[in-house]
């Protein structure tokens, strides 16, 4: 596993194995950038969440180029499989006849201040990412951070956040339930 | 072709992440119904996740550590988002709306 910040390739061909690598991680880009603009401006409810879907699905590519397949199937299943129909199954529950549209406040000054927040923020992150100095932190060669390694670490360093993870997965499970049926007749 | 070299470089993924962020910040502070703030707040989970394994690939010392806190990420925005639907359902079910500038008994 490399630990160098922005390693380059000398002068990789058009036509090369490496080209092509980049070429699909341009796609996952373009899946994500999309989906999230769809999922933030677009007027109807069900156009966000398939953005979203869509915004996901590309994050999880992503996670395949940061070395993790394992943080990608967990992606597709919790965020795609799970989370967006969720969502969409409360879109279909909770929303009023012929009133589906999710478009922004009626007040004229929130979408242009949005807007300009949202800007400020990310130029704000954006500089301070790309000109702070990283260093990368020597990598013992035994640690390539594989699943066997993740599962070992998961119960026994970070065994006490598990447990406690599984409760609050618990109690939401409850919570929801009892927080959906009250005031059924 | 720097381009298609993007996927060595951390500062891609900071990007990336930072762009998430901000998409999910400005969807919170303009979107009018509930379910268009929990989408929102999805996004903004995902560029937070998106940092952690960007840092995780190239600057941590043990390349599980980011993995896992992920994974947290993960069951922690699956139980929100379940208990943010059954809130939605609850409050559809008395107001009739999911319109926020509805939801005002507590106005004062």
């Amino acid at each position: 596993m490399q630990t160098t910040i922005c390693q380059t390739v000398a002068n990789p061909s058009l036509f090369s194995a490496e080209s092509f690598v980049g070429l699909i991680f341009l796609v996952t880009v373009g899946l994500i950038v999309s989906g999230a603009i769809m999922a933030i401006v677009s007027k109807r409810l069900v156009r966000c969440i398939t953005g979203l879907a869509v915004s996901f699905t590309g994050v999880a590519g992503v996670y395949y180029f940061l070395l993790s397949p394992f943080l990608a199937m967990m992606q597709m299943l919790i965020y795609v499989g799970a989370v967006s129909i969720l969502i969409a199954f409360g879109i279909m529950m909770a929303t009023p006849e012929g009133e589906d549209d999710a478009s922004t406040k009626g007040n004229g000054i929130v979408g242009p201040l949005g807007i300009a927040v949202a800007s400020l923020m990310f130029a704000a992150l954006t500089i301070l990412g790309v000109n702070t100095q990283w260093k990368a932190f020597p990598r013992p060669e035994t640690a390539i951070g594989d699943m066997q390694q993740m599962g070992f670490m998961l119960l026994t360093s970070h065994s006490m956040v598990f447990e406690l993870v599984s409760i609050v997965l618990l109690i939401a499970i409850i919570g929801a339930l009892v927080l959906a049926r009250r005031g059924r007749n | 072709m720097i381009l298609l070299n993007l996927y060595n470089c951390l500062n891609t993924y900071l990007v990336l992440g930072a762009f998430l962020f901000a998409t999910g910040v400005y969807g919170l502070v303009s979107r009018r119904t509930i379910i268009g703030m929990l989408i929102a707040s999805e996004l903004v989970l995902a560029g937070a996740s998106m940092n952690f394994m960007a840092f995780n690939r190239f600057i941590a010392p043990d390349p599980s550590v980011g993995q896992i806190f992920t994974l947290f990420i993960m069951a922690i925005a699956a139980a929100e988002a379940a208990i943010a639907v059954s809130i939605m359902i609850s409050v559809y079910r008395n107001y009739k709306s999911i319109d926020t500038e509805d939801i005002v008994d507590l106005h004062g």
